[in-house]
């Protein structure tokens, strides 16, 4: 399967006037294939974000893309556009769903005109194609009597619904890839689990290629294919979604699943992580989880730890455990 | 069975929604009639999703709002029969942690003098031993006591959450109503705050009343689960069996939402969300979204009651 989308080599820094410069993303290097779901899962302050934010070009002012940093899309890489050439490819080519659909969604302006807005700005169609247009994209993210919502105001809608919505404009330019970062933070659990569903189905009805950015484990489960695990700006794992479920490797995996609490078996202590991810200018040498790892050796201290594929393209960046068995 | 430490009796809470331009708006039914018990040292878990009034009953409880109706007992004491001063005197009894400690955590206060603040309102500690109770507190809780002279803005939500504890826990109360403690925290600061917590009631002999959206931190703590569904509790029982053999509909449906990374469970996927609070329904709040195969004109006429066998209640009439 070759990629749709192929980011490589992805670093980004902030150079503050006077201060050593900043890393939060430090040499990120995955692929995306049509149709194809890959999970990008880390804690706060990770680096998740940004690289999501990267692919668009939609960097915060000050972040600066390494030299070597490729963003690859249908033959061009993004990363080497001007602003103005990459324009074509945001929200057409790639589209991106944010948390909070409420603050992405204009207050004073009805959810039909905002997701019609998107379509034209996409393609030169007469507003009534658009408009038609506009109620099958709601009908098609699962939205009840489309042809009466398409005339309701943000505020009358849930926030499941708006979600919906904000996918309806994402689909506007019929994008080959979708970025969701943090899509069902926000939701209720029953909610939330209609908006994977409905995630899950767009995907596999329109062979999108998406990249869904969370830093929920769980909702990963059964429904992406890969799953890319970061910590400290760096990925430290990634596989095959069953493969890490069944046995993750790097024990800063293993650690977020002994920490997260489990509906079925015994009730146990929690077999939390100790201390916290350090912010961004302050990551240690090696490999950045080694002050908190239980396994850590001398090599964890001194050198950083390649991403080292098995056969089974499980590939963990750890001295101790890369290639042991669980 | 010994007495239990909190009883709370038929709990109503009305919020009057004055509308825009203050037409009169119907009033939201935030708590429509709750009942349930905590005997000491036990911990009760609330579930339920946004708007279901589970964080109005706890600050109900702790008088923070006053109950439109209904009975809250406290050590027997009946909260509504007291006087200001004595229900200042019975809130170091029981405490409150919020989902946020740091909008609950004066930013221009150091760590201590939050700390202190409810020491030195209930007169506990004389000025001179602050300093040494304040550092004992940040121990218990897992922070460095040299952490007492600094400002909020200085900590990571994990270390506010503590301190939140620690402010909590100052006034050596016996109950803690716990708001969401841990859902704003990441997985690996979470499962810390939540061995906390549990620590906690270990050592101090705590009853929690432990608020959450996520059924599978409550298991964590909570002895007993209850579940609430638009203002009133569905299904309550001991935390194991109403995981392992839910009998709500809504329950089932919660539980098999709930993303688990270790295996993918059969799916209900319920179509819909809440009605609104506004709008009360004659019959089970439930009825719009129920796949329950037996549903009828009954589930849309008549509310059912909360039906208990062997400490295990639940309000359906088709249940088993």
């Amino acid at each position: 399967m070759t990629d749709l989308l192929e980011v490589r080599d992805l670093r980004i820094s902030f150079a503050p006037p006077g201060a050593a410069p900043i890393v939060p993303v430090d040499d990120v290097s995955f692929g995306v294939a049509a149709g194809e779901m890959v999970a990008l899962v880390g804690e706060s302050g990770c680096g998740k974000s940004l690289t999501g934010l990267a692919i668009l070009r939609l960097l915060p002012r000050g972040a600066q893309l390494g030299p070597k940093s490729a963003i690859r899309f249908a033959g061009v890489d993004l990363a080497t556009l001007s602003e103005t050439t990459v324009r074509p490819y945001r929200g057409a080519r790639i589209a991106m769903v944010f948390q909070d659909p409420m603050s992405s969604l204009n207050p004073v302006m009805r959810v039909g005109a905002q997701i019609v807005e998107a379509i034209q700005a996409h393609a030169s169609v007469p507003f009534s194609t658009a408009r038609a247009r506009a109620i099958a994209l709601l009908a098609e993210v699962g939205i009840a009597d489309p042809a009466d919502r398409v005339d309701a105001w943000p505020h009358q809608l849930s926030g499941g619904m708006r979600q919906r919505v904000m996918l309806a404009i994402a689909l506007a330019g019929e994008p080959d890839v979708l970025i969701a970062d943090e899509p069902t933070t926000a939701l209720d659990v029953t909610v939330q689990a209609q908006i994977l569903e409905l995630l899950d189905t767009l995907r596999r009805t329109r062979q999108m290629a998406v990249l869904l950015i969370t830093h929920d484990l769980g909702i990963v489960a059964g429904r992406a294919d890969r799953v890319l695990v970061m910590y400290a700006g760096r990925i430290v794992e990634s596989a095959p979604a069953s493969t890490l479920f069944a046995a993750p490797q790097h024990p800063y995996t293993r650690g977020l699943f002994g920490s997260i609490p489990r509906l079925d078996g015994p009730v146990e202590r929690l077999a939390s992580i100790a201390g916290v991810v350090p912010p961004p200018g302050q990551w240690p040498s090696g490999c950045r989880f080694h002050p908190r790892c239980p396994l850590a050796v001398a090599a964890c201290v001194a050198t950083r730890p390649p991403l080292v594929a098995d056969t089974a393209a499980h590939a963990t960046a750890c001295w101790v455990t890369a290639g042991s068995p669980t | 069975m010994s007495t239990p430490l909190l009883e709370v009796e038929g709990l109503v809470k009305h919020f009057a929604s004055g509308g825009v331009l203050r037409r009169a708006a119907p009033a939201v039914r935030a708590v429509d009639g709750v009942t349930f018990t905590i005997a000491p040292g036990e911990t009760l878990g609330l579930v339920g999703e946004s708007g279901s009034g589970k964080t109005t009953v706890g600050r109900t409880i702790l008088r923070l709002e006053t109950p439109t109706a209904g009975i809250v007992r406290f050590e027997g004491v009946d909260l509504s029969t007291l006087t200001a001063p004595a229900l200042r005197a019975m809130r170091r009894r029981m405490q409150l942690v919020a989902q946020d400690p740091f909008g609950s955590l004066n930013p221009r206060h150091t760590i201590e003098a939050s700390i202190a603040e409810g020491l030195l309102i209930h007169q506990i500690t004389e000025r001179v031993a602050l300093r040494e109770r304040v550092a004992a507190l940040l121990q218990e809780v897992g922070l460095d006591a040299s952490y007492a002279s600094r400002y909020p803005h200085e900590f990571s939500g994990g270390q506010r959450q503590r301190i939140g504890i620690a402010r909590a826990l100052a006034v050596e109360p016996r109950f803690l109503v716990c708001d969401e403690p841990v859902s704003a925290l990441d997985v690996s600061v979470q499962a810390q705050v939540l061995n906390l917590l549990m620590d906690l009631r270990e050592q101090r002999g705590l009853s929690y009343l432990f608020i959450a959206h996520d059924l599978a931190v409550v298991r964590q703590v909570a002895h007993r689960i209850a579940v609430m569904y638009l203002g009133t509790i569905v299904e309550i029982g001991p935390a194991r069996t109403l995981i392992a053999t839910p009998r709500h509909p809504y329950t089932q449906a919660l539980i098999s939402a709930i993303p688990d990374p270790a295996r993918r469970r059969q799916r209900i996927v319920l179509t819909g969300e809440p009605p609104s609070p506004t709008a009360p329904l004659p019959g089970c709040p439930f009825a719009p979204r129920c796949f329950h195969p037996a549903r009828d004109s009954r589930c849309t006429n008549e509310r059912p009651a909360l039906r208990s066998a062997d400490g295990h209640g639940v309000a359906c009439h088709y249940a088993e």
